[in-house]
């Protein structure tokens, strides 16, 4: 544990003596260590794995930008500011909105429930808990329509009513709610076991009431833990496309989400305004990324300070 | 030891557990529940008639095939991906080490248009794939691809943190006792990263199976050629084939299932292995 923070930092172990850099002193190889490889194996082995990722990812991600901006800035934002295009990205934020609040307060319960109580049957509750990640996005939209479409479960139900769920927007949300359901609770539950329960317990001794237990001491304790699944949760509900599109009946302008549009786009060749709504797309995921990546930053900082304070 | 275990001293059990069972009941149970009910309106030789057509088979072959392809290329590149980023450094490291997660954050519809554009035969890559007869782009191989992207990062997230965990004096011990670098990486490195690897080729695999947005696009979708397992459900229900689309969700979730139930299984002995080890 003590020396984990020594592990790839001297695997470069410089020369020891600070030695002005002299041209001679440069080429003059230092010492490879003996678990070091070779300096033709290291160079040719990072080569090859910036190959493979350029090919599979970087280059796909740059032609997203390049086929975008194509035809010049302006064009690209005509694209962005059509009435669909509008439309579609209100529906995909409405979707968000809806979805990702009620698999947040699910992660919470879970989590609480999970982490904070000894009960039979807890490691099935968790198995099921993961059950989406193995659905098929298209099966996700499919039992949708099995549930609520016109020959489904609740379809006559629905249509004496005259209540409209699938290809229409209440089945949108469902769908997708559906699909991010476990992202949340998948961050919360291994956070809030690793964390004890000692903190709350002290709370609830001292007379702390169960909503002030979970404002004061629950909530700030998960908040980082809680934004980074529910960052996750965002980005897979605004980018979600198999499932929407089963439920979704592509109406423009009405049940279009994002990812539909893109598609619709596409398949009436219009590449340059497909592109530039993929393109956004592209950044909401390249923003998920850099908040994913600060939110680990800062949790990997967080450990190391409070190891410090421990071992003066 | 007859009732009333030990559940804990903090208050919510029965609203945080209530709801939580509730609300995954609501939203993942009951859904799914509508499968089985919905197949079992086909008496057997229905549903095998639908399950084992020429045109599923066909589908399955290449969805499984594909899937396997491209994990098994996610195995072996990921590995090297991984060791790279655990062990060398270099300009630009840590941006090329938040690139591999870019493949679970870019909406699927995204990634399939992107390397439909890069892989079809005017493409930037495509275009020079073309003069050595390859035709990526609307082929098996253009599933293969979009497969391989979509799974790239599983490999190298469960490989990466075991390389970076390896007590390095395995290796200089192997390296005393006077192994080569090859010799080490067979008897020493390879051992201890076969499980995370496997687990990795295991959940590329799994999350290949059930993919849809990225392989759309570029697959062509030709019936009986590049026509993947979900894609066919998509057709059954665009024609109201309710209980034939459900009866080849039954087949997919079933593979699914089996291949998580095996993950777990994986899991744990990594954590054994690795536990073992470290």
């Amino acid at each position: 544990m003590s020396d984990a923070s020594a592990g790839p930092a001297d695997a470069i172990a410089p020369v020891p003596e600070r030695a002005p850099v002299s041209a001679r002193a440069r080429a003059r190889p230092r010492p490879r260590r003996v678990d070091e490889d070779p300096p033709l194996v290291r160079w040719g082995l990072t080569l090859l794995a910036l190959g493979f990722l350029s090919a599979f990812v970087l280059v796909p991600c740059a032609a997203v930008v390049v086929e975008a901006l194509r035809d010049g800035v302006r064009l690209w934002w005509t694209a962005l500011v059509d009435p669909d295009a509008l439309a579609a990205i209100r529906l995909t934020v409405l979707v968000a909105a809806i979805a990702v609040p009620l698999n947040a307060l699910f992660g919470l319960a879970a989590a609480w429930s999970i982490t904070r109580f000894r009960y039979r049957g807890k490691s099935a509750l968790v198995s099921l808990i993961d059950l989406p990640f193995g659905v098929s996005p298209v099966i996700s939209g499919m039992v949708t329509v099995l549930l609520f479409g016109a020959q489904g479960w609740f379809g006559p139900w629905l249509v004496e009513r005259g209540w409209k769920v699938v290809f229409a927007v209440p089945g949108i949300v469902l769908a997708t709610v559906f699909v991010t359901f476990p992202f949340v609770a998948r961050e919360l539950i291994p956070f809030m076991e690793s964390q004890g329960l000692e903190e709350e317990e002290a709370a609830h001794v001292l007379g702390a009431s169960g909503w002030q237990l979970f404002m004061k001491v629950t909530l700030p304790n998960v908040k980082w833990s809680l934004l980074y699944g529910v960052i996750l949760c965002n980005a897979r509900a605004m980018g979600e496309f198999g499932a929407v599109s089963v439920v979704s009946g592509h109406i423009r302008g009405l049940t279009n989400t994002l990812p539909l549009h893109v598609e619709i786009l596409y398949n009436e060749y219009a590449f340059r305004a497909a592109f530039a709504v993929a393109s956004l797309l592209f950044l909401l995921a390249l923003v998920t990324l850099v908040a994913k990546k600060t939110l680990e930053w800062r949790q990997h900082h967080a450990r190391h300070a409070a190891r410090r304070s421990v071992t003066p | 030891m007859s009732r009333a275990p030990r559940r804990g001293v903090l208050p919510g059990f029965g609203l945080s557990t209530g709801f939580t069972v509730l609300y995954l009941s609501l939203v993942v149970l009951v859904p799914l529940s509508t499968l089985a009910v919905k197949s079992s309106a086909l008496t057997w030789a229905q549903a095998w008639a639908i399950v084992a057509s020429p045109r599923a088979i066909a589908s399955y072959k290449l969805t499984f095939g594909a899937s396997a392809a491209a994990a098994g290329v996610n195995v072996v590149f990921g590995v090297l991906v991984a060791w790279v980023l655990a062990r060398y450094r270099f300009p630009g490291r840590s941006l090329v080490d938040a690139l591999v997660d870019l493949p679970f954050a870019l909406p699927t519809a995204v990634s399939g248009i992107a390397l439909t554009a890069v892989y079809s035969r005017t493409g930037w890559i495509g275009r020079h794939l073309e003069p050595l007869g390859i035709q990526a782009a609307f082929s098996w191989l253009g599933v293969a691809i979009a497969l391989t992207f979509i799974g790239l990062p599983f490999v190298i997230r469960t490989v990466q943190p075991v390389l970076e965990d390896l007590d390095r004096e395995l290796e200089e011990a192997a390296a005393v006792l006077g192994a080569g670098r090859w010799e080490t990486f067979r008897r020493v490195l390879f051992p201890a990263v076969l499980p995370a690897a496997i687990t990795g080729f295991a959940l590329s695999f799994a999350r290949a199976l059930g993919e849809y947005g990225s392989v759309v696009f570029i697959s062509g979708n030709m019936p009986m050629k590049t026509e993947i397992a979900p894609l066919l459900i998509m057709t059954r229900l665009e024609q109201y084939d309710y209980a034939g689309a459900a009866a080849i969700s039954v087949v997919l979730l079933g593979a699914s299932f089996v291949l998580l139930l095996a993950i777990n299984r994986l899991q744990a002995w990594t954590r054994a292995r690795t536990g073992a080890t470290a």
